[in-house]
């Protein structure tokens, strides 16, 4: 094993000189695991100073689960005309941000299927009520791909329709959807959606009116460590030329009841997950946090992450059914997380959408 | 032995830097480096030195055997404060086995059946004689990893049989090797304070292994951590193991078992996951004398076992169906995991799962 690239990777990090495709494909194949946890806390604490881990306390409800895109990594989706297909009027939607408010939720990311039959006013009426009535929360919701069915439906262009959401109170978008930026991973399991190209120009023209967002990246089904390493290039130049994104999330694809589950029975298991968390520490130098998750990965996996480059704890998720429609079910307090942060070793700190801190506990 | 390249370490805390030269160079640990173990904060300086003695033993590979838990009876007369899975005779959950249940537990082709109970108060000596000849009737093929020093012990204060005597006979009736229960934490003051000064303390403890190893009866070893110990304490307790190990050899493994709070709280919660690979990684540096390090999935969970591969730990255990003693303390692992399911937790990690028999010896590489 050469281990005289672990230097080379260290003093490249110290003197801020950006890693290369070679760097990145090592840490995520061959470089040993506590290593790559090392070099990433060394490079946290370079980002955030403070031995403080941060969380948001946040719900994810759904408006629909009708979708025309049939992503074979997803398990929540139901065709048009299915009998398990649902879709919430404005007022239902309302409601469940109000439940989120009254739970003490600063967040909440609403997301849902490509479901043609919606007009783009029913999106703009939930930002805009969403606002006037529940000023304490901030709207962050629709993922890119959500956006794009918003113009094919009303006929603008992305542009447009992102403006006409800003001007009803959105300032953020969540980063899903863009599973692995990467055309190879995109014409396997999702070759309906626009993919790398459209999350990618939805996100840019998001920055530049102003949105702040965040990038994921759903690892663990067909991607080789190439396909990672586009992902980060495409979101790291993106992330040069606005620096719009707050943070980069990466979890493990979730196999249950999904179509891809006839070839990938398991997910990838903490090792693969620490690993993923600290290289991209690591290569997405202009990226202040890096999220880990109670949620995704287990509680106990998502402690040792602390320590392994992320600096920041997800949300309570109060409500969540993408996972749960996977056969994955995770649960949490505001009072848990702050235990499971103080357990880990930090300071727990409660945030905003935007990464703002609002309290230290 | 496969050669071993460490990359060029650089300690986040520099108090591990003397450690690291002692460990490149083969030097025994002393007390105090043993407290410092569990004093830094430096989490992967302690993975790095732990896995750089792991790989020099084992390599990539990691261990585990298909086995069988087996409880003949929870009835015990003793009230230590740290356990759920105790009842006294006629209490509601209380459960005693005869020689049949226990055979039908045990399916034909089980590599390793491990067996542990209670302290009956009125099952002889001989019942587990006959319990034990049965089972080696009955299922040749399969080995027998029975009884802790304690429950050995306690037929001493039952029923008089001295230790060498009782293991002379079990093992003359198909005993193969002795788990590493019984020991919780060499305290005098915990003993004390947890109630469990009724059952063989550290000294007899050891006695009984050392016993067992001049018999030829491999054994294994635990320290029940993560309750009101000091980490004093924790050092104190594997150094008493270290020391007994120089003067018998017999033991195969050591396993760190994490407290589980279940209804006995004496802790508000379970200790993280982070001193859980301290633990592993501390015990790995210190015993430097003991073949292998587990990481016990049932206590700490299959993530921080799969993880614990990177912190010195060679051996998972085995697929452990029906385990109790955890799951009544209301562990959250599955009680019993498939072969599918430890081939996935070690090969996560990027290891050689090596699938094992009681005593060791290679049954197969799984590649």
């Amino acid at each position: 094993m050469d281990l005289s690239r672990l230097d080379e990777i260290r003093a490249k990090a110290e003197a801020g000189k950006r890693l290369d495709r070679a760097d990145g494909r090592w840490l995520l194949t061959e470089a040993p695991l506590v290593e790559v946890g090392a070099l990433a806390q060394e490079a946290r604490f370079r980002a955030i100073p403070a031995r403080q881990v941060t969380f948001v306390i946040d719900s994810n409800p759904n408006y629909t689960n009708v979708c025309i895109t049939d992503c074979q990594f997803c398990a929540f989706y139901r065709k048009p005309g299915d009998p398990e297909a649902w879709t919430l009027t404005v007022e239902q939607v309302l409601e469940k941000i109000e439940f989120a408010a009254s739970k003490g939720a600063t967040t909440v990311l609403l997301q849902g299927g490509h479901n043609p039959e919606l007009p783009l006013e029913y999106y703009l009426t939930i930002v805009r009520e969403s606002r006037r009535r529940f000023p304490s929360v901030t709207p962050h919701f629709f993922t890119a791909s959500e956006i794009q069915t918003m113009a094919e439906v009303s006929g603008l262009a992305m542009p447009e329709v992102l403006a006409r959401l800003r001007e009803a109170g959105q300032d953020t978008l969540p980063g899903g959807g863009a599973e692995v930026l990467s055309e190879r991973v995109r014409k396997r399991i999702e070759p309906k959606k626009g993919g790398p190209r459209a999350w990618l120009d939805v996100h840019r023209e998001a920055h530049r009116q102003g949105f702040r967002s965040t990038a994921t990246m759903m690892y663990g089904h067909v991607e080789e460590p190439d396909d990672i390493v586009d992902h980060w290039d495409a979101i790291r130049e993106l992330q040069d030329e606005h620096g719009g994104f707050t943070a980069f999330v990466p979890w493990s694809f979730k196999p249950g009841n999904t179509l891809l589950e006839k070839w990938i029975k398991t997910y990838k298991g903490p090792s693969t997950y620490l690993r993923m968390l600290a290289a991209s520490r690591l290569y997405l130098d202009n990226f202040a946090h890096i999220q880990a998750s109670w949620f995704s990965e287990g509680k106990r996996a998502g402690q040792v992450a602390l320590h392994w480059g992320a600096d920041d704890f997800g949300g309570t998720l109060f409500e969540e059914n993408v996972h749960a429609a996977a056969d994955y079910v995770n649960k949490t307090t505001v009072d848990e997380i702050i235990t499971l942060i103080r357990d880990a070793g930090f300071t727990p700190v409660q945030r905003t959408t935007e990464y703002e801190i609002l309290r230290e506990y | 032995m496969p050669t071993v390249t460490s990359p060029r370490a650089r300690f986040h805390d520099p108090r591990l830097d003397p450690l690291w030269d002692k460990v490149r160079g083969g030097e025994r640990l002393t007390r105090e480096d043993g407290l410092l173990l569990f004093d830094t904060d430096d989490l992967h300086g302690l993975g790095r030195m732990a896995d750089h003695v792991k790989r020099a033993r084992h390599g990539d590979q990691v261990f585990f055997v298909l086995n069988r838990y087996v409880n003949p009876t929870n009835v015990c007369v003793l009230s230590c404060s740290f356990c759920d899975f105790a009842r006294k005779p006629g209490e509601t959950g209380a459960f005693e086995n005869s020689i049949e249940d226990v055979l039908e537990m045990i399916k034909p082709g089980t590599r390793e059946a491990h067996i542990v109970g209670g302290h009956h108060p009125d099952w002889p000596f001989e019942y587990f004689e006959r319990m034990i000849a049965a089972i080696h009737a009955a299922r040749p093929e399969t080995q027998i990893k029975a009884f802790t020093a304690a429950e050995v012990d306690y037929w001493w204060r039952r029923w008089k049989i001295e230790p060498r005597e009782s293991l002379t006979r079990l093992k003359a009736a198909g005993l193969q090797s002795m788990p590493g229960g019984g020991a919780e934490i060499f305290s005098k003051r915990l003993a004390k304070l947890l109630h469990y000064t009724g059952k063989a303390d550290a000294d007899r403890w050891l006695e009984i292994h050392g016993i067992a190893h001049e018999l030829g009866i491999h054994t294994n070893a635990t320290m029940l951590y993560g309750h009101v110990e000091t980490l004093e304490e924790r050092v104190d307790h594997l150094l008493r193991l270290r020391e007994q190990q120089d003067r018998s050899g017999g033991f195969l493994t050591f396993i760190p078992l994490s407290y589980q709070v279940g209804t006995t709280k004496l802790v508000p919660r379970q200790t993280p996951p982070t001193d859980d690979l301290r633990t592993i990684a501390a015990s790995r540096l210190l015993l430097d004398n003991f073949p292998h390090v587990e990481a016990y999935w049932v206590m700490i969970g299959e993530e921080t076992a799969s993880l614990a591969l990177h912190f010195g730990a060679s051996d998972v255990n085995g697929t452990l169906e029906d385990e109790k003693i955890a799951h009544m303390a209301l562990a959250e692992s599955p009680a019993g995991l498939a072969r599918e399911q430890i081939l996935r937790m070690i090969r996560d990690a990027g290891k050689i799962a090596v699938e094992r028999d009681a005593l060791y010896n290679v049954v197969k590489v799984w590649t």
